[in-house]
């Protein structure tokens, strides 16, 4: 009796510690043989006399899905600065149908250019419990600022694939939080675990080509140099969407990307 | 042998292992609400005792208050067991389990500080399990009935349900491990869903084994019911916090329906498999194989 019931826990004992060896493997680790960003490789000059540009709306065919009403009951703070009620930004569509919070950017035809981070950081806020903006484009080697304008503690919590991952508290009143992405990832979640309705997307590009629709879904990329590009409309609920365009001197041509209220896009 | 039962260190025990299962579903609370990062640090949270209690900081610092509760409770339960009880193995698991308690404790601190990699959540969550499981065989080797003179009834079934119930807390270990891991997002759900067939099949089999064998010995039946009883509550939940996953799909989590649902299916699920542990104990204490056995009153321990 005893010597089986060493056994039992013998063999428990042992099933717990090869668990631990089949342990999920950091993620940090898959994204080694990504390239990183550098900055110290000075960018080839763009000719702005030759540039061209594209612009364009994404739009949403069939009817759009109602957002969902949040409750932030879990905090009062959070729940005293949305008198009306809150609803999440997962989908933002106008009466039009204009997509808000897509990521439109080159995805290919940029070549082996370089092209340095800019100097300013690009702002994450943190106001009403919610990401102020709810999707952040920004290049790789650029600052990442986090600010909390709310009077209550956040945490922001970055999940990439490629990226190294991280977790930082900011409390009411605490300075700003300023990190960088070293790597091209589209699109990295963030979420707030103290306040779990709190969800934002960083898209991070080793080149300047791309923007970030807002609520007329319309976007505008200067500065191309002529040539074959492939650019990518992605958002969060709708997927991505490629398209292939060709710029000529001085062009500006204008496209549209279109998504289904079903998902997928045209 | 009767006189080593210590009422009150069996009282201690068997609150022991009711503290131990708040600890699983304030756990669990903690996963479904997405709060394990809810505080960066660790040990103290914030930097200090009491962080504000707001958001996922409710639940992430009420778990790791009531993990201090249980370090506290299984230290004076191993000192205690230590003290008084006469049998060195049970001394053993008493210590056994207080180290569970801070391989738990250092499991969860590296969730925090490496944010959910390596796999830790799913270790955490299934050394959990062990842990509420040897509290509640502690609890039952501190009882009068264990350390009394027991009817020992002869196995002469195959195979023998020592075997069979063996192997039935191994499988439902194994779901559990399983069931962590989808949680966890590590697995899809058909492991999961072949692991609840594997374990009902067991049970099915241990039980109708049992109730052959042994229907008319009190103890046995009454394990037998409640793994049973438990196994059917934990399949209506496992259905039910499915249904809730689908219904709340795109809503933006975590949807409270899912949250009890889930949570009260995690923590039946920590039950079923002490229940099962239950049975297979049972079973050692009552039933001899045939070789062994005739029909006679053996106190706890006694070399036949």
């Amino acid at each position: 009796m005893r010597a089986r019931i060493s056994l039992m826990i013998a063999s428990a004992a042992v099933l717990a510690i090869t668990m631990v060896s089949c342990g999920k493997k950091e993620k940090e680790d898959e994204g080694a043989s990504a390239p990183a960003a550098t900055s110290s490789t000075p960018a080839p000059a763009v000719d702005t006399a030759s540039a061209g540009s594209v612009s364009g709306t994404v739009k949403l065919e069939g009817p759009a899905p109602k957002p969902h009403r949040i409750n932030m009951a879990a905090d009062a703070y959070c729940n005293s600065q949305h008198a009306g009620g809150a609803t999440d930004q997962e989908v933002v569509v106008s009466s039009n149908g204009d997509i808000a919070n897509v990521v439109i950017y080159v995805k290919d035809g940029i070549g082996d250019r370089k092209f340095d981070a800019p100097k300013e950081g690009a702002t994450l806020d943190q106001k009403g419990c919610m990401y102020t903006p709810h999707v952040v484009a920004m290049m790789a080697g650029q600052e990442l600022i986090v600010i909390n304008s709310d009077k209550t503690t956040h945490n922001i919590h970055p999940t990439p694939k490629v990226n190294r991952d991280w977790n930082k508290s900011q409390s009411a009143g605490q300075p700003n939080i300023v990190e960088t992405f070293p790597r091209e990832e589209v699109s990295i979640p963030v979420k707030c675990n103290i306040h779990p309705w709190m969800k934002s997307y960083i898209a991070v590009f080793k080149h300047p080509y791309f923007g970030v629709t807002g609520n007329n879904g319309s976007f505008d990329i200067k500065n191309l140099p002529p040539g074959t590009y492939t650019l990518e409309a992605w958002h969060e609920k709708f997927g991505a969407s490629d398209q292939t365009v060709t710029i000529g001197a001085k062009e500006a041509k204008n496209i549209t990307f279109t998504f289904k209220a079903a998902g997928g896009a045209d | 042998m009767t006189q080593l039962y210590n009422r009150a260190l069996h009282h201690f025990a068997t609150f022991t292992a009711c503290c131990t299962f708040l600890l699983l579903i304030a756990g669990a609370l903690v996963t479904s609400n997405d709060a394990a990062l809810s505080v960066p640090d660790w040990p103290l949270s914030y930097g200090t005792l009491l962080p504000p209690m707001i958001g996922g900081i409710r639940y992430e610092d009420g778990h790791r208050k009531i993990a201090g509760l249980i370090l506290i409770l299984t230290l004076l339960l191993a000192v205690w067991i230590g003290r008084t009880d006469r049998r060195r193995w049970m001394r053993r698991l008493g210590v056994v389990a207080f180290g569970a308690v801070i391989a738990q404790a250092v499991l969860g601190g590296l969730i925090v500080l490496l944010r959910l990699h390596y796999g830790f959540p799913v270790e955490h969550a299934s050394l959990a399990q062990i842990l509420f499981a040897t509290t509640v065989a502690i609890a039952l080797f501190t009882s009068q009935w264990w350390q009394g003179d027991v009817l020992q009834a002869e196995d002469s079934g195959w195979p023998s349900i020592h075997t069979l119930a063996l192997t039935t807390v191994g499988f439902t270990f194994l779901q559990v491990v399983l069931g962590a891991l989808f949680r966890h997002k590590n697995a899809n759900i058909v492991p999961h869903l072949l692991g609840a067939l594997l374990v009902l099949g067991m049970v099915i089999w241990t039980a109708a084994a049992l109730r052959r064998r042994f229907g008319n010995i009190a103890a046995i039946v009454r394990v037998r019911i409640l793994l049973h009883s438990l196994v059917g509550v934990q399949l209506l939940l496992g259905g039910a916090a499915w249904w809730s996953r689908l219904v709340t799909k795109g809503a933006p989590q975590p949807m409270p329906v899912m949250v009890t649902l889930t949570v009260a299916h995690t923590v039946v699920g920590a039950l079923t498999l002490a229940g099962a542990l239950l049975v297979a104990l049972v079973s050692y204490r009552v039933a001899e194989p045939k070789r062994e056995a005739a029909f006679e009153r053996r106190p706890e321990g006694a070399v036949l």
